[in-house]
């Protein structure tokens, strides 16, 4: 499938999730990276150490759930922009998602923006609760989105 | 008049520019010739970060990392770049000639010469293929990236590679729509993460799909794609014409090694190296002793993989000119960037390189 | 067109200079190449192929290919894809192989 569209798949993406008693806990990284390519900043990027080093440097990235407190500094050392934080117990009905965004212009916090899905659709709305500048220009929108659409909203769209 | 030298680069992408580094610490004069307007080959359009390792500056973006190579050169004062500078021809005296700015006529002999000439991208042939709007993948980089000018409104991308997904990204970046990204081949060719990048943003990539005609009365209007079998053989019925103005062609490279062929150096038709690449050993030595090669033009493969080789090839080169450095020094530092490159190689990417290299480097 | 705003990229365009295609004056950025400003200014056809005549424009931006060989100053044959624009250049679609003067 991802080989095929470039879009992950169901399987591939629960391979990559933490279990349902790591993510009732509080916010954790989903690194959508599943395919052995010559790349390593990740792991030199955590500060907690939840992405361990790798013996050779084409290596898939693994997450220590025990050890990611969903920070979210490793979204903006990903050169593959494949890095999302999701905090599924930000309120009842809703989650906080952060995520990688390169693209002008950026929008203000409190805006409504389209949420789009790994093909690009538009699911839903959220709103915009933070906009981190890094200064690598990957910046970081922080996204207030409706819970069931946690794990499906991957990008954003401004009006 | 002949200037001769000690060491000269001919190209001054990474490949080029790594190995005058090593050339420069190591104490020896190091003349690079580039025939851009400014010094970085590829790296200058890049505006993405890089992959890779620590060593090969991960996560830098392309930009960043040619200037990070060009501050560093300029600090020596026995380097001299001549910009705007194409290399023409390799004689039998050993004499390198050159035309600067359209203008001089130089010639060079140097007494160690590196060809890191990189790569030149493969035309399409398909119906008007020629009209204004049909452009190479690199050449739409250099007018957005480089020079501000947008390529066009709505872009078709031809392939699926790295250079044609990391293309569709930039152009969205910049501002100019992507109707599609097709692909002859049944599946993504480049790393995933690029291909997720841009059908996040919407961008369909069209796999067993190809382009089969463009229409325009002077410049590009529409283009017709089709479904093909495995065997690349249009599908009937399946043809759509898509309405876009840009054309961005990204089917692969070919290395740039007229020079190599003039020095008569070994060479032999690798498909995994892009084409027809010289023999060389674990130097970067071709078959003619004073000749070296680095980067794309010993075979197609990163940025990353040819800071390596320019690395190697750089200290080969310095010790050949007699460089004081102990064997023991120098097949250590040799084997930082040798393991370096192994470990690169080590997934199913580099795999296929090493495939490749087994035909061409001489123990 | 330029591009207005960019994620990544700053561009200066500040060192506006006049130049001449076909006779009609143009700006475009000192420095920059030749068949940038054209792009800009929406000059696509650069030159006419030698033997059928065909429209030809940008295509390598590396001066490898020959597809935008134009006349400048009265010089046939200049690849405007890596020569730098000047002020006051005189740009001509080239017709045919170009003449030597
Ligand atoms: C769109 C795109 C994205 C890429 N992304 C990545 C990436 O993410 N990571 C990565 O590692 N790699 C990436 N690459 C690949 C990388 O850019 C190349 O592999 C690398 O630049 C090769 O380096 P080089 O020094 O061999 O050649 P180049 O960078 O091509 O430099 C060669 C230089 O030689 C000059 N030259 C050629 N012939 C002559 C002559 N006769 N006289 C004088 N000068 C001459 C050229 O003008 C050029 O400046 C990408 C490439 C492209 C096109």
């Amino acid at each position: 499938m991802l080989k095929e569209t470039g879009i992950i798949s169901e399987e591939e993406l629960n391979k990559i999730l933490p279990d349902e008693e790591r993510r009732k806990k509080g916010p954790f990284a989903v690194v959508e990276c599943v395919e052995e390519i010559p790349c390593d900043p990740c792991t030199a990027a955590c500060p907690f150490g939840a992405i361990p080093p790798f013996d050779n440097v084409n290596e898939v990235p693994s997450v220590d759930f025990d050890k990611c407190n969903g920070c979210g500094i490793c979204i903006a050392l990903c050169p593959g922009v494949a890095i999302f934080v999701v905090d599924e117990t930000y309120t009842a009905d809703k989650a906080l998602l952060k995520l990688p965004y390169e693209f002008v212009p950026l929008p203000g916090k409190g805006e409504m923006v389209g949420c789009l899905d790994r093909s690009g659709g538009e699911i839903c709305k959220g709103i915009v609760v933070r906009v981190q500048k890094h200064p690598s220009k990957t910046n970081i929108i922080w996204l207030e989105i409706p819970l069931d659409f946690s794990q499906k909203v991957r990008n954003i769209k401004l009006k | 008049m002949i200037r001769e030298s000690e060491m000269l680069v001919v190209g001054g992408g990474p490949a080029g520019m790594m190995a005058a580094l090593q050339g420069l610490d190591n104490g020896i004069a190091v003349t690079l010739i580039d025939d851009g307007i400014e010094i970085g080959g590829q790296l200058i359009k890049q505006t993405h970060k890089f992959f890779g390792s620590e060593m090969e500056y991960a996560g830098t973006r392309g930009i960043e990392l040619g200037k990070m190579l060009k501050e560093k050169l300029f600090n020596y004062d026995n380097f001299t770049y001549l910009g705007k500078t194409t290399a023409t021809g390799y004689y039998e005296d050993g004499v390198v000639t050159a035309v600067r700015e359209d203008k001089e006529y130089m010639k060079f002999r140097p007494r160690v010469l590196l060809i890191a000439t990189g790569a030149a991208e493969r035309p399409l042939a398909i119906p008007n293929c020629d009209l204004p709007g049909v452009y190479g993948a690199g050449a739409v980089q250099t007018l957005m990236n480089l020079y501000g000018v947008l390529p066009g409104k709505r872009a078709l991308m031809i392939g699926a590679g790295n250079i044609g997904l990391i293309v569709a990204y930039q152009l969205l970046q910049a501002g100019t729509g992507v109707a599609a990204v097709v692909e002859a081949m049944p599946c993504i060719g480049g790393y995933l993460v690029h291909a997720s990048k841009i059908r996040r943003s919407g961008v369909p990539i069209l796999c067993s799909h190809t382009i089969l005609d463009i229409q325009g009365s002077d410049r590009v209007e529409r283009a017709k794609i089709v479904k093909v079998d495995d065997n690349w053989n249009p599908l009937p019925g399946t043809e759509k014409w898509l309405e876009v103005d840009l054309i961005c062609v990204a089917v692969g490279l070919t290395p740039l090694t007229d020079l190599l062929w003039q020095a008569g150096c070994e060479m032999r038709y690798v498909s995994e190296l892009g084409g027809e690449v010289p023999v060389r050993n674990r130097e970067m030595q071709t078959s003619v002793p004073h000749i070296f090669v680095a980067g794309d033009a010993a075979g197609i493969e990163e940025a990353s993989s040819a800071i390596l080789e320019g690395g190697i090839a750089g200290l080969a080169m310095a010790r050949y000119l007699g460089a004081p450095m102990t064997d023991s020094e120098y097949r250590e530092n040799s084997a930082k960037y040798w393991n370096e490159l192994e470990n690169f190689r080590g997934g199913p990417i580099g795999r296929r390189i090493l495939e490749g290299l087994k035909k061409v480097l001489e123990h | 067109m330029r591009i207005k705003e960019h994620p990544i990229l700053k561009f200066d365009f500040s060192k506006k200079v006049q130049f001449y295609f076909e006779g009609q004056p143009m700006y475009g950025v000192e420095g920059e190449p030749i068949a940038a400003a054209l792009h800009d200014n929406g000059v696509m056809v650069l030159r006419d192929s030698i033997n059928l005549k065909r429209p030809r424009g940008f295509f390598c931006a590396i001066g490898h290919c020959s597809s935008c060989l134009m006349e400048v100053n009265g010089e046939p044959n200049i690849r405007v894809c890596i020569v730098p624009l000047e002020a006051g250049m005189r740009v001509n679609r080239q017709r045919g192989k170009g003449e030597l003067r």
